[in-house]
C-alpha cells in the first residue's frame, strides 16, 4: 500500500485530481449544514448576479433561488449516480467478462454477441430511451446509465481473464481440484482488480457527464436538483444570466477532469510496468 | 580497414565499472573489468543469472539501460575509448565497426519489414551503397548465412521463418558491414539444441571467414566449450577466473567455476547405475494417447491441423522416472497436459492404477487428479501474485475438503521438507528468488499426496548451480516419498541425470523409449542420435562424449 501511495503521489495532477475529488465529496455532504433552506426555494430577488449578495454569492437563478445552494445539492446527486450506477455496471459487467473469458468458446461467443449487442445502440440514444420509458427518476436514471455502463467493463474483463487463464497459476489451481467458481474468484479476479478499478473510475466521471446531458434535456428526476438540470433551465437565459449555466458547468467540467486524472493517476500508480519507465 | 597486427587486442577493456541506480541490491553491476579479444579470437563471458555478464557488453556497444551508468574505465576498440564516444560518434561505430546478435531473434527483428529490407537497412543507416546494391549484398549475405532459398527468403516477414533462420538474419545483419567485433548475448539461448548447433557452427565459420573478434556471452558451459578461445567466469559483477577455454574448464582454480562446473548435470547417473528395475507395480498405463489441434482456417487460409500427441503408449511403474524429451513443438507439453486432462485428449486409455480415467466426469477427475500433481515451467507465472505462499500449497488440500487451519499446518511442514523456511507461508510469491518459487511448486504438487508428479521442463529457467540443487531435491524426495516422476525436458543432459526411462518425441510421435543408459549410449533411431549429437561441450568425458563427435 505504501509503495502504490508513492507512486501515485509522483504525479502531481493525479495528486490534484484526488484533492478536488475529495473537495467535492466533502461540500456534498456538508450542503445541508451550508444551506438548510432547500435548493429548490426562493431567497432572493430573480437574477442577482453574483458577489452582489454575501448571502448567495453566486446569484440567483430565473426564480430567485440560491446557485450555489444548487451547486452544493448538485454535487450530491452527480457524486450519488456516478457512483452507484458504475457499481451496478460493475456487477453486471464483471460476472459477464469473467465467464466469457474463462470459459471461452461457446460462452465467450452469446455473451460477447449479447455485449455486442448493447454497443451496437450509441450509449446516449439508449439512456434517453430508457429513461423516457420508466420515467425519469432518481432510481431509473441510475439503471439507465448502468446498463449503457456495463459493456465496456465486460470486454475489458473479457482480455483481462483471457490473459490470466492462461498463466500457469491457473493450471496449478485445477490440479488442485479447485472449482470454477474459487478460480475465477480466488485466484483470477485478485489479478485483474487494477485496470477495473481505474476503468471504474473513468466510469463514475462519464456517468456524471451521462447524468448532466439527461438533466440538460429535461430528462432528470424533476424533484432534484442537479447541474444539469440547473444548465438547461439556463439556456433560455444565457445572454443575461450568464453565471446561471458558468457555475454549474465549470462544476462538471472540473470534477469530470479531476476524475479522470485520478482514474490516469491510478493507472500508472497500478501497474508496475509504467512506473519503472519513470526514473 | 583495420591494420591490427593479429597480436594487438582489437577490444581491450580495463578498469570497468559500471553502476547501479541507488537502491540496487549492489553498488556497482561490474567491477574491475578486465579483458582483451583479438582479432580471430573468442572470449566467452560466462556467468549466471545477475552476474552481470550482460552488462558488459551493453557498455561497450553503449546500450545501458536508463538509470546505469559507465562510473569509469575504458573500453578500447582498436585504441580508441568507446565509453568516451558521443552518441553520434557512438551510432557510427555500431553496426559499422561492431556487430551484435541478441537472444530472442523474434524481437530483434521488425515483424512488419521483409527481410531483405531490414539487412538493406543496416546499409542505409550508414549510408552505404545505392539500392540495388544493397539488396545485392543483402541476398550474398542471406546466401552466407546458410537460409535456404535466399531468393524467397528476402521477401519474406520475420514470423514465416523458424527460430533458427531468423538468428540467422539476425547474423547476417550483424556481418553486413564486416564489423572487426561481434558481440553475442546469448545467441542460442532461446534455440532448440539442433538449431543451436549449426548457428554455433555458422558462427564459428564465419568467423574463421572474417576474422572477426567475437565476445559471446552465454550461462552454458557446453556451448562454451564448444566455441571459445578465451573464457571470463563472473560472479556478481566481478570476474572470478580468467584463462584460455582448456585451463578454465579443465582445471579450474577459482572455487565458485569449479562448483559450476560440478552442477552441469553430467548423465553420469545414466551410465553408472544402469537399467533401473521396475520396483514396484504399474501405477500408470497410457495407450494410444491422441491429441489433434485444428486452428479454425480463414477465407484465405487452410485450416491448420497439428498432431500434438500421436498415439502415444508407455507404461510408468511406481518409483520411476521416465523422462520425455524432444525439441520445441514436439508435442511433450502436451502430452503432459493430457495426462492431467488440463487439455481434453481426443483418443487413447489413460490407467491409473488399473482403472480407466477417459471418459470421466468432472467430479470424478477432481479426486483421481489428486494422485497425479504437475510441477510448472515458469517460476514466475505458476505461483499467484496475489496469494500467500502458504495459501498457494494448501489450495489443494482445502479443495479436497481439510480444513484450513490443518492444511497450513501442513503446508509449513511442505516447505521444510523442500528446504525453505516455515515462516515462508506468510510471504508473497515476488519475495522469494526462482530456485526458491521451483520449491514452493514442488511443495504444491507434493500437498495433495499424488503417486505421479509430472515436471514440465521444472529446472529449465534456473541457472545452473539453481538446477542442481532442484534435480538433487526431486531425486531425494522421489526415493523418500516412493514417487513416480514423469520428467519432460528438453535438455538431454538433465534428462540423463535424472532417468531411469527416456522416450524420445518428436512431431507428437514418440520415436525411441527405453532404458536411459541405452537411448543416451546407444541411441536407434536417427532423431535421437541427431539429439545427442548437438548436445554443446560433449567431448567432456561424460556420457554422451562416448560418440565420436561427427566434424
Amino acid at each position: 500500500m505504501g509503495a502504490f501511495w508513492s507512486r501515485f503521489r509522483r504525479h502531481k495532477a493525479a495528486v490534484a485530481g484526488l484533492v478536488v475529488v475529495v473537495l467535492v465529496i466533502v461540500i456534498a455532504i456538508a450542503a445541508p449544514y451550508f444551506y438548510p433552506v432547500s435548493p429548490w426555494k426562493m431567497v432572493q430577488r430573480p437574477f442577482l448576479p453574483p458577489f452582489a449578495n454575501g448571502a448567495v454569492p453566486l446569484g440567483t437563478d430565473t426564480l430567485g433561488r440560491n446557485v450555489a445552494s444548487g451547486l452544493a445539492y448538485g454535487a450530491r446527486i452527480s457524486l450519488l449516480i456516478g457512483t452507484i450506477s458504475t457499481l451496478v455496471a460493475l456487477m453486471v459487467g464483471v460476472p459477464i467478462g469473467a465467464a466469457a473469458g474463462y470459459f471461452g468458446g461457446l460462452v465467450d461467443d452469446l455473451l460477447m454477441r449479447f455485449t455486442e449487442f448493447f454497443q451496437t445502440i450509441p450509449s446516449f440514444a439508449l439512456a434517453i430511451v430508457l429513461v423516457a420509458i420508466f420515467q425519469p427518476s432518481l432510481v431509473s436514471i441510475t439503471i439507465a446509465i448502468a446498463i449503457v455502463g456495463w459493456p465496456p467493463v465486460a470486454r475489458l474483463v473479457r482480455g483481462e481473464v483471457m490473459a490470466q487463464r492462461k498463466r500457469e497459476y491457473v493450471e496449478a489451481a485445477i490440479l488442485a481440484g479447485q472449482s470454477h467458481w474459487t478460480i475465477i474468484t480466488r485466484q483470477i479476479l485478485p489479478n485483474v482488480t487494477s485496470p477495473i478499478v481505474v476503468l471504474a473510475s473513468l466510469m463514475v466521471a462519464s456517468a456524471i457527464l451521462l447524468e448532466s446531458s439527461l438533466s440538460f434535456l429535461g430528462l432528470g428526476d424533476p424533484s432534484i436538483m442537479s447541474w444539469g438540470y440547473m444548465i438547461g433551465a439556463a439556456r433560455t437565459v444565457v445572454r443575461q444570466a450568464w453565471w446561471l449555466s458558468v457555475f454549474p458547468g465549470v462544476a462538471i467540467l472540473i470534477s469530470v477532469l479531476a476524475l479522470n486524472l485520478v482514474g490516469e493517476g491510478l493507472a500508472e500508480a497500478l501497474d508496475p510496468r509504467s512506473s519503472r519507465d519513470q526514473h | 580497414m583495420t591494420d591490427a597486427t593479429p597480436s594487438a587486442p582489437v577490444l581491450s577493456v580495463s578498469g570497468l565499472a559500471i553502476a547501479l541506480p541507488p537502491g540496487a541490491d549492489r553498488l556497482y553491476a561490474v567491477e574491475h573489468m578486465e579483458f582483451d579479444i583479438r582479432r580471430g579470437e573468442t572470449l566467452a563471458i560466462v556467468g549466471e543469472s545477475g552476474s552481470g555478464k550482460s552488462m558488459s557488453a551493453n557498455a561497450v556497444m553503449g546500450l545501458l539501460p536508463p538509470g546505469t551508468r559507465v562510473a569509469q574505465g575504458s573500453a578500447k576498440l582498436d585504441g580508441i575509448d568507446l565509453l568516451q564516444l558521443d552518441a553520434d560518434a557512438m551510432r557510427a561505430v555500431r553496426g559499422k565497426r561492431i556487430g551484435m546478435i541478441f537472444q530472442e531473434p523474434m524481437t530483434a527483428l521488425d515483424p512488419l519489414m521483409r527481410i531483405g529490407e531490414q539487412i538493406a537497412e543496416v546499409f542505409e543507416a550508414h549510408g552505404l551503397l545505392t539500392p540495388p546494391e544493397r539488396r545485392a549484398r543483402a541476398l550474398a549475405l542471406l546466401t552466407e548465412v546458410g537460409i535456404p532459398e535466399p531468393e524467397r527468403a528476402i521477401h519474406a516477414y520475420p514470423f514465416q521463418l523458424s527460430g533458427g533462420q531468423r538468428q540467422r538474419v539476425v547474423i547476417a545483419m550483424a556481418l553486413a558491414l564486416d564489423p572487426v567485433l561481434l558481440i553475442a548475448d546469448e545467441p542460442t539461448t532461446a534455440l532448440d539444441v539442433t538449431t543451436q548447433a549449426q548457428i554455433l557452427k555458422l558462427i564459428r565459420e564465419l568467423q574463421e571467414k572474417h576474422g572477426t573478434a567475437v565476445m559471446f556471452i552465454t550461462h552454458d558451459f557446453g556451448v562454451v566449450a564448444d566455441i571459445a578461445d578465451r573464457v571470463v567466469v563472473m560472479r556478481q559483477g566481478r570476474i572470478v577466473e580468467s584463462g584460455s577455454a582448456s585451463a578454465v574448464l579443465g582445471a579450474p582454480q577459482d572455487a565458485y567455476t569449479q562448483a559450476l562446473i560440478a552442477a552441469i548435470p553430467s548423465g553420469r547417473r545414466a551410465l553408472a547405475t544402469g537399467p533401473e528395475k521396475a520396483t514396484g507395480e504399474t501405477v500408470l498405463a497410457v495407450r494410444g494417447l491422441t491429441k489433434t489441434y485444428r486452428s479454425a482456417g480463414g477465407f484465405f487460409r487452410p485450416a491448420r491441423v497439428v498432431h500434438a500427441v500421436r498415439d502415444v503408449s508407455f507404461d510408468l511403474a511406481r518409483g520411476e522416472t521416465l523422462g520425455v524429451v524432444g525439441e520445441s513443438g514436439s508435442g511433450k507439453s502436451s502430452l503432459g497436459r493430457c495426462l492431467v486432462r488440463l487439455v481434453e485428449p481426443d483418443a487413447g486409455s489413460i490407467r491409473l492404477n488399473g482403472q480407466e480415467t477417459m471418459g470421466q466426469s468432472v467430479a470424478e477427475m477432481r479426486i483421481w487428479r489428486r494422485r497425479m500433481q504437475m510441477v510448472f515451467q515458469d517460476p514466475y507465472g505458476s505461483l499467484n501474485p496475489r496469494t500467500r505462499v502458504g495459501r498457494i500449497i494448501a489450495e489443494g488440500p482445502i479443495a479436497a475438503g481439510v480444513p484450513i487451519a490443518t492444511a497450513l499446518a501442513k503446508a509449513a511442514d511442505l516447505l521444510a521438507l523442500v528446504g525453505l523456511d516455515p515462516s515462508a507461508v506468510e510471504r508473497f510469491p515476488h519475495e522469494f528468488s526462482g530456485g526458491q518459487r521451483q520449491r514452493i511448486g514442488i511443495a504444491r504438487a507434493l500437498a495433495l499426496d499424488p503417486e505421479i508428479i509430472i515436471a514440465d521442463e521444472a529446472v529449465s529457467a534456473l541457472d545452473v548451480s539453481i538446477q542442481a540443487q532442484v534435480l538433487a531435491l526431486l531425486a531425494d524426495l522421489k526415493a523418500r516419498l516412493d514417487l513416480s516422476l514423469i520428467f519432460i525436458t528438453h535438455d538431454l543432459r538433465v534428462a540423463a541425470t535424472i532417468c531411469d526411462k527416456v522416450a524420445v518425441m518428436r512431431k507428437g510421435e514418440v520415436v525411441e523409449m527405453g532404458p536411459a543408459a541405452e537411448i543416451f549410449g546407444n541411441p536407434q533411431h536417427d532423431y535421437t542420435r541427431r539429439l545427442i549429437a548437438a548436445i554443446p561441450g560433449r567431448a567432456e568425458g561424460d556420457v554422451f562424449g562416448g560418440e565420436a563427435v561427427p566434424a
